[in-house]
């Protein structure tokens, strides 16, 4: 068992290692091969050749549209979670927030009949998803994490209930004939459709790899370094002269940006947003995927993202003697979660300097409580 | 807004936010109590409260009551319910042992960030809830009618009934035990030494794993109880209505100051009156709203609520 283990963990350090010391023009290369993977993805002439991949029910293009949602999701949860180390758990609430605002500002059912395009309200919805991880923060951000934590979670059950009791959300009856995305083929038929899917996908696609980029850079720069810092240490942070009110201030912002375009372009696809579509729970699976691929690691928050949001959807429509496996999916993810945080803390693609944070406190004095 | 409801029903609202408030405040002190010696929200403090819940009802099932069964005389009543408080008790001491030794142990082993407790213990919440749920099909389960709704007696025109005078006592005399227990007892001085000074009082020669585990066992009792009492006031529990109350239990914590054991109590009756008053005035469906409301603008101003966080303080 052990030999395995260590064979396993051999490969995957030489695998990491011949990533990192590999040329430049390689690593472009597979990166490309992969991108254009994803993007062929969703045509069946593609992926009927792929085997038990794809989902048994339901339209595949669907499915990797719900899947991209939650990858963009979780990049997001990632930027306030994996590198600046604040508990959100209330991520899912941003979501809605930036849902409900198309909703209200496009659809012809709201109250005050705005009835503006799709594209020029997402602008509108990510600032004010920014604008109210702002107004949240400020008050918590000061506070010990533990409080951020409860605090974004009654913010998210307090946008469900708004969206279920005001009059002006609509509740379960919900805004209709919200506008699709702008766009025509050649022949006169709208690019974003009802019935294919895939062009949300590839559009959602397309800005996750913009997020990402923007990330990653980010990452990389001063603020970057300031919110491994603040993560690392906050007091010595603090310190050595990092604001660390802001940077968290902006981390949190930045989060609830990306988690605003994702509801826009939710509501978008979907055409119609209802008070049922923001189950909490859903800000936990995020969560989830973002410590199970590894926080503080963009690849992986995607892949975690990705292969939890995929998972949901496999396990649909099958049954094991008699019970379908559907039903199990939170059970499963409970277990999951405690499992990787006794064993793996660090996540299945972790970030090298996290993993060294982790591995260097289990020699530190436990101190305090 | 409408206040003439407000003060035709005040003191009926007063009285039926009280007893919520009791039950509010009995699972606050099982938060307040882990938050006071190990610095950590034990999320999954709301199952520990669903197991006493549900083993109330199914100790009662195994008693030969269901949902529509009559009890009459009133010692078979309080044998009944005295049998389920036991069982409730125990149950959720059983299910806040299993966390604190599967979920959290393990971490503290390890010297884990405090980040990785909080995800652990949400792991277990979801783990525990989700296997009740798929154990109750996701159905609600009925509670017998054992305690009458019927008024005892009248007080200024509001009318006090048999349930809440025994929830609100109840809860009353669970808090004046662990209040005697925490600052009487020999244990109770071990939990205030760890919560003041986790290496001194193991130099001491408290032994901190099992203090802990104490701890952990003190609060589930009072969650055990507190699901007891939830079953008689609400009469059906769904596998998922821990949540909403853990986190409105955790709300009262923080309300009176978390670490403090009398806050919790402050804590709670304040946010079931709160509760009450709110959905009296902007309509039922924003009672939740209220609550957190309450939460997020008493952080902004006074971030260590309102008695102040203590355990292991001069006075806990």
């Amino acid at each position: 068992m052990s030999g395995i283990t260590q064979g396993i963990r051999t490969f995957r350090q030489a695998a990491g290692e011949r990533w990192r010391t590999a040329p430049r023009a390689v690593r472009w290369s597979v990166l490309a091969a992969v991108i254009i993977f994803f993007y062929a993805l969703p045509n069946k002439e593609f992926y009927q050749y792929l085997g038990p991949i794809p989902t048994t029910e339901s339209n595949f293009g669907q499915v990797l549209f719900t899947i991209s949602i939650y990858v963009l999701l979780a990049v997001g949860l990632n930027v306030v979670v994996g590198f600046a180390g604040l508990l959100d758990l209330g991520y899912f609430g941003f979501f809605a927030v930036g849902a409900y605002t198309v909703a209200v500002l496009t659809s012809p059912s709201s109250d005050i009949k705005t009835l503006w395009p799709w594209l020029a309200v997402v602008p509108i919805a990510i600032a004010l998803t920014a604008i109210s991880g702002v107004a949240l923060g400020t008050p918590t951000l000061r506070l010990r994490g533990d409080y951020l934590a409860i605090v974004t979670l009654g913010f998210a059950e307090m946008i469900r209930i708004a969206a279920t009791s005001s009059s002006f959300l609509k509740g379960q009856r919900g805004f209709n004939q919200i506008p699709h995305p702008p766009g025509e083929y050649a022949d006169g038929r709208p690019i974003f459709g009802v019935l294919d899917a895939r062009p949300y996908y590839w559009l959602v696609l397309t800005l996750i790899l913009l997020v990402v980029f923007g990330v990653r850079n980010l990452t990389r720069s001063r603020v970057g370094r300031a919110w491994v810092s603040i993560r690392e240490d906050e007091d010595a942070a603090q310190l050595m002269g990092v604001p660390t009110f802001t940077f968290k201030l902006w981390a949190f912002a930045i989060g609830a940006a990306i988690g605003g375009l994702a509801g826009a372009l939710f509501a978008g696809k979907q055409n119609f947003v209802n008070s049922q579509s923001f189950e909490l729970l859903n800000s936990i699976i995020i969560l989830a995927a973002v410590i199970l691929g590894g926080s503080g690691n963009i690849v992986g928050a995607i892949v975690g993202g990705g292969l939890v949001a995929y998972l949901i959807e496999r396990f649909r429509g099958i049954e094991v003697l008699g019970v379908e496996l559907y039903e199990f999916r939170f059970l499963a993810f409970g277990v999951i979660l405690i499992i990787m945080m006794i064993f793996r803390p660090q996540g299945l693609i972790p970030n090298r300097r996290r993993a060294a944070e982790l591995k260097d406190r289990r020699k530190e004095v436990t101190v305090g409580g | 807004m409408d206040f003439t409801g407000l003060f035709s029903h005040f003191g009926e609202l007063t009285t039926t936010g009280l007893a919520q408030g009791a039950i509010y405040a009995l699972v606050a002190l099982g938060y307040t109590l882990v938050y006071g010696v190990l610095r950590l929200i034990n999320f999954a403090h709301s199952e520990v409260f669903i197991s006493g819940a549900f083993a109330a009802i199914w100790t009662w099932s195994m008693l030969g009551l269901n949902q529509d069964s009559k009890v009459s005389g009133f010692g078979s009543i309080l044998l009944y319910l005295l049998i389920a408080m036991v069982v409730a008790a125990l149950a959720s001491a059983l299910a806040a042992t299993v966390i604190e030794r599967v979920a959290y142990r393990p971490l503290r082993r390890r010297n884990a960030p405090p980040l990785a407790f909080l995800i652990t213990a949400i792991g277990a919440s979801i783990t525990i809830s989700e296997a009740f749920g798929i154990f109750t099909r996701r159905l609600p389960q009925g509670v017998p009618n054992l305690v009458s709704n019927e008024p005892l007696f009248h007080i200024a025109g509001t009318p006090i009934r048999v349930m809440e005078v025994l929830i609100i006592g109840a809860a009353l005399l669970m808090m004046v035990g662990l209040d005697t227990f925490i600052n009487r007892t020999r244990f109770g001085r071990g939990i205030r030494a760890v919560a003041q000074d986790p290496d001194t009082a193991a130099l001491m020669g408290v032994n901190r794993d099992r203090t802990i585990l104490l701890v952990f066992i003190a609060g589930g009792t009072m969650a055990g109880v507190a699901g007891l009492l939830y079953d008689i006031r609400i009469g059906a529990v769904t596998y998922s209505v821990g949540f909403l109350l853990g986190l409105k239990a955790f709300t009262a914590a923080v309300l009176g100051g978390i670490g403090n054991l009398r806050g919790a109590l402050l804590g709670g009756l304040l946010l079931g009156l709160v509760e009450n008053y709110a959905s009296e005035l902007f309509g039922s469906q924003w009672k939740d709203f209220a609550a957190f409301a309450v939460l997020v603008v008493l952080l902004m101003f006074r971030p260590t609520g309102l008695l102040g966080e203590s355990l292991g303080r001069a006075r806990a």
